[in-house]
């Protein structure tokens, strides 16, 4: 409960700062969507840093290290150290002095000039929204998670079914509502103010964090020894001879298992109470919960050493696999089906069998002897399921993993942001200090991340903390919820809601300014609305997507990162046309259609061939998938373009001036 | 200087892709995974080049054509409001 205070607290802080910056809103449409060009240095670094370290960077970051080991942070955070800053320099200074000269809120008023295209905007609008949905979704989704995950026991009859915790769904929609009240009173100032605060929080709780669990894990060194000694593979990019030598071995012994269940269940193989009885003589010891499975393994063991296991063929192995696994045997069998690997079939709805497996073992967390929903389920994954296979990283998705910070250049909120700078001079800093930040936030949660591959119960060295198969989302969570007090797992949730909503606040914002600015007045004219009209407008279309982005969360889960690599991925496959905009005076509107065409298409087709984001580590021809839609629509841009019409000597001379044409002919 | 700063960048992004530390998993100083420390490594190198960049690259051109143009539209504005 005490968790639940101090979270109810920070909440309330939020939003009283959202009041504030209310009491100093000028009342402009202008005003409340850029803060009247009026932030400074620090506000501008912090705005821009708080808006790109989402979820993705603290929940996504530990959860992918947990999961593929500390190449994670080479894949995304140092080349974003380099790639963000460059857009900052490169993309950013530019459209704000175009957004300055000309009064420009959005991207897309941007391109309709650029471009001499009033359809532009009806191409692009639906895409730009399209894809901050799933960017949205990231952070309504992962607070969810974090506040049930952290808040479970806290009640004492209510909410029984998310472990006497808050449900996800109502975390997440408590954590909309908060964001969309405050952004409502304090328009981009608030947003702006409320990034600044909560990068602080993220950064200096995250910091706390990181030491609590070290400590607690024995120190720095202990901590990381103990990943050297059980998962040498997550301190490389390749996979350890011995860990490959032990996932062989507990593979095997899974095997066994799997084919006497099958035998069992089939009727093949019926051992006597005798035999039982001798099976398990050599069950190794285990809490009484384990009991069940253990008495499998070891029945599995005697059945296999003293030959009992009937002739099994090649097709009944595999099934036999298949359904130990918990999933779907295919009917009728593809072709070649013996020969396939058996996750190559989607799960079966296992988490009904998992929950009535334990029965009336599940109950309350503070009840003795009783275990939670979220534990039996995990309990019934890491003692049924294949072991997890190690694998390498691959390094051609490595090297093309390069390309998807760039999305940074395409991001809607991120444009939004930028021309809120009070001077170009304001961006020096973000430039400069970016790389340095998303350091002190992603380097922690790698070593976190990695930890939990290895770390132990406190109080049982032979039980590992964070069981086999568990949900990357939520190790973050898991780790501060197990390894610190409730006062404190309720200040490092803050923390990491801090992270959350800071990015929140700007997409929701900007997404209520594109529809305004680029479909409300630009169809429905200037002079036809009030500037309060605007603002309603502007908020009646964030409830609207907020709402969308909320029910979509309910539905299915997937990995905050794989997620997150697809909504930038998309971004970045237009950064070609918003580099070529500023740079290239070839650009045509042809072009830019067929580029917007070419990046949606593959976008789609390849999401598509992903099972829409439900295979983690998905590549395309060796490569990640962001290779194939820039190549795409870069060459679609450039060769339209060069066979159309070159734009207008009117609109050259207004975004290409003397000193800046010089500059790119001399490059 | 701006080819230096140029020159950097792309040794920067040549340098991440170090396949010499890919099958590394030694521990510097008993707890930081080498592959660690060098891309944190790589991340305090680009805010150096950065700051290098604005220093000796910084488009200042940029802002002064804005101010310049801002300063026009609205002076011109401002006439034109007193005309009408």
């Amino acid at each position: 409960m005490i968790q639940l205070v101090i979270i109810f607290s920070y909440l309330m802080l939020l939003l009283g700062l959202g009041g504030v910056a209310s009491r100093l809103f000028r009342g402009t449409s202008k005003d409340y969507m850029l803060a009247s060009h009026s932030i400074g240095p620090f506000l501008l670094l912090m705005s821009l840093f708080g808006t790109t370290m989402t979820a993705f960077a603290l929940v996504g970051s530990s959860g992918e290290a947990y999961k593929e080991g500390v190449g994670v942070y080479g894949q995304l955070a140092s080349s974003s150290g380099i790639i963000h800053s460059l857009c900052f320099f490169v993309i950013g200074i530019k459209l704000w002095s175009f957004g300055k000269k000309y009064g420009y809120t959005t991207q897309i008023q941007f391109f309709r000039d650029r471009l001499e295209s009033d359809k532009i905007g009806i191409l692009l609008f639906p895409i730009l929204v399209g894809l901050v949905i799933p960017y949205l979704l990231i952070g309504v989704m992962s607070a969810g998670t974090v506040i049930s995950s952290i808040t479970e026991g806290a009640f004492t009859t209510a909410f029984a079914s998310s472990d006497y915790g808050i449900p996800p769904w109502l975390g997440s929609l408590i954590i909309s509502i908060v964001v969309l009240i405050y952004v409502f009173f304090g328009g981009m100032r608030g947003t702006a103010w409320a990034n600044t605060f909560q990068t602080l929080v993220f950064m200096v709780l995250g910091i706390v964090t990181f030491y609590i669990i070290s400590s607690k894990l024995g120190g720095l060194q202990a901590a990381s020894q103990a990943v050297a000694e059980k998962h040498p593979s997550k301190l490389m990019r390749a996979v350890a001879p011995q860990e490959e030598e032990a996932y062989e071995q507990a593979f095997a012994k899974w095997q066994k298992v799997a084919y006497y269940n099958w035998a069992v269940d089939s009727g093949k193989l019926t051992l006597t109470e005798e035999q039982k009885t001798a099976a398990q003589e050599s069950m190794p010891p285990g809490p009484p919960w384990a009991k069940p499975f253990l008495q499998k393994q070891a029945e599995a063991a005697y059945a296999v050493s003293n030959d009992l296991l009937p002739e099994m063929t090649a097709e009944e192995k595999k099934i036999a696999e298949i359904q130990q696994d918990d999933r779907v045997v295919p009917d009728p069998k593809p072709e070649g089906f013996a020969e396939m690997p058996f996750t190559a079939f989607p799960k079966t709805k296992w988490e009904p069998i998992a929950l009535e497996f334990f029965g009336n073992q599940i109950g309350h967390p503070d009840e003795q002897g009783k275990m939670t929903r979220k534990q039996a389920v995990g309990r019934y994954r890491a003692m049924r399921w294949a072991p997890e296979e190690p694998h390498p990283m691959n390094p051609w998705a490595f090297l093309t993993y390069l390309f998807i910070p760039l999305s940074v250049g395409m991001f809607p909120h991120l444009f939004q942001h930028w021309l809120t700078a009070k001077s170009a001079s304001s961006f020096k800093l973000a430039v400069v200090a970016h790389p340095v930040f998303i350091a002190i936030v992603w380097v922690p949660c790698v070593l976190i991340g990695i930890w939990a591959t290895s770390a132990t119960m406190p109080d049982n060295p032979r039980v590992a903390l964070v069981p086999p198969h568990f949900n990357p989302n939520g190790v973050l969570a898991y780790m501060v919820a197990q390894m610190t007090n409730d006062v404190l797992a309720g200040f490092l949730t803050a923390g990491i809601l801090a992270a959350i909503m800071s990015s929140l606040d700007s997409q929701f914002l900007c997404i209520g300014t594109m529809f305004t600015e680029d479909v409300v007045l630009h169809y429905g004219g200037k002079q036809r609305f009030s500037d309060k009209q605007i603002v309603l407008m502007a908020r009646s279309f964030i409830i609207a997507i907020v709402a969308l982005t909320y029910f979509i969360s309910l539905l299915e889960v997937r990995r905050v990162f794989t997620l997150g690599v697809w909504c930038f991925s998309g971004f970045s496959s237009l950064f070609p046309l918003v580099f070529a905009a500023v740079y290239w005076r070839r650009l045509t509107k042809a072009g830019a259609y067929a580029c917007v065409i070419a990046a949606a298409g593959t976008w789609l087709w390849l999401f598509r061939e992903s099972n829409y984001a439900g295979i983690p580590g998905f590549t395309f021809l060796g490569m990640m998938p962001v290779a194939t839609m820039i190549t795409c629509s870069t060459t679609a841009m450039v060769v339209v373009s060069l066979v159309t019409r070159p734009p207008s000597d009117s609109t050259l001379d207004r975004f290409f001036s003397n000193r800046s044409s010089q500059d790119t002919s001399a490059s | 200087m701006k080819y230096v700063v140029v020159g950097l960048i792309v040794a920067l992004l040549i340098l991440h892709q170090d396949i010499w530390f890919w099958e590394n998993g030694t521990l510097l100083f008993g707890f930081m995974p080498i592959g660690l420390l060098y891309h944190a490594g790589i991340s305090i190198s680009a805010a150096i080049t950065w700051y290098l960049a604005t220093q000796f690259c910084w488009p200042s051109h940029v802002e002064e054509e804005t101010l310049a143009a801002v300063g026009e539209a609205s002076e011109t504005s401002s006439k034109g409001g007193s005309d009408a």
